[in-house]
């Protein structure tokens, strides 16, 4: 599901870089939609999936050696998988507001 | 010692398709690969003062910024396009269109990664 989001992403982002590298002129409706508040919720938003997607990731490589398979492991890696995704987005954009 | 599948069965090409295993390597590797891009890219994007122009000009002049951009989207394409396959071949039941749309994907990853490296390069290298 996360997959799927993050590939409209990334084909968003290639759309954003291809009309920044068209000239700042080409840019600039781009520029006004992704500096808006609405722009920024949909970045973090992103981040989030992305972030998601890779802890979940890391929890399928487990189960891809053989690790985690039983119930209550699987249960718990999963809670352990959204904990750690709002953790990382959280951070990324703590630090990066600070910074 | 006598066959268990029926004749038909083995002319019309059920049962194992006996590959996969580049698919399902290829994903893993990318998968490590995407681990630390993707943690840079939301960290890179968070930090940038703006969107405009301006800010994406100044970011991508640092070189190890355009050089991980462009893994970040070739691999990103990479993983993706291999993972919407999966979708793909999961939940669309239909062979012709099922074939037709992993097609479409494929191109598109190429195209949009092409796409991607392109505007990346032409950003970096501007003066």
């Amino acid at each position: 599901m996360t997959g799927v989001i993050n590939s409209a992403a990334l084909f968003l982002l290639v759309v954003l870089l291809a009309a920044a590298a068209a000239g700042p002129d080409s840019y600039e409706p781009v520029a006004a939609i992704v500096g808006s508040w609405f722009g920024k919720l949909v970045l973090m938003a992103f981040t989030a999936t992305l972030y998601y997607h890779l802890c979940n990731g890391i929890r399928h490589l487990f189960w891809d050696v053989g690790m985690g398979f039983e119930l209550p492991q699987a249960y718990l890696s999963g809670k352990a998988v959204l904990v750690a995704a709002a953790i990382l987005t959280g951070l990324t954009w703590l630090i990066a507001g600070l910074s | 010692m006598k066959q268990l599948r029926t004749p038909l069965s083995q002319v019309k090409g059920l049962g194992s398709a006996k590959e996969g295993t580049s698919h399902f390597w290829a994903q893993r590797v990318s998968a490590i690969a995407m681990v630390p891009l993707v943690i840079w890219f939301c960290l890179a994007i968070a930090s940038l003062p703006d969107m405009s122009f301006e800010a994406l000009r100044l970011w991508l002049a640092n070189p190890v910024s355009a050089v991980l951009l462009l893994l970040f989207i070739a691999t990103g394409f990479h993983h993706g396009k291999l993972g919407l396959q999966v979708v793909i071949e999961d939940y669309v039941h239909v062979h012709g269109i099922r074939t037709a749309l992993i097609i479409l994907v494929t191109l598109l990853a190429w195209t949009l990664t092409a796409l991607g490296v392109f505007s990346v390069l032409r950003l970096a290298l501007a003066s």
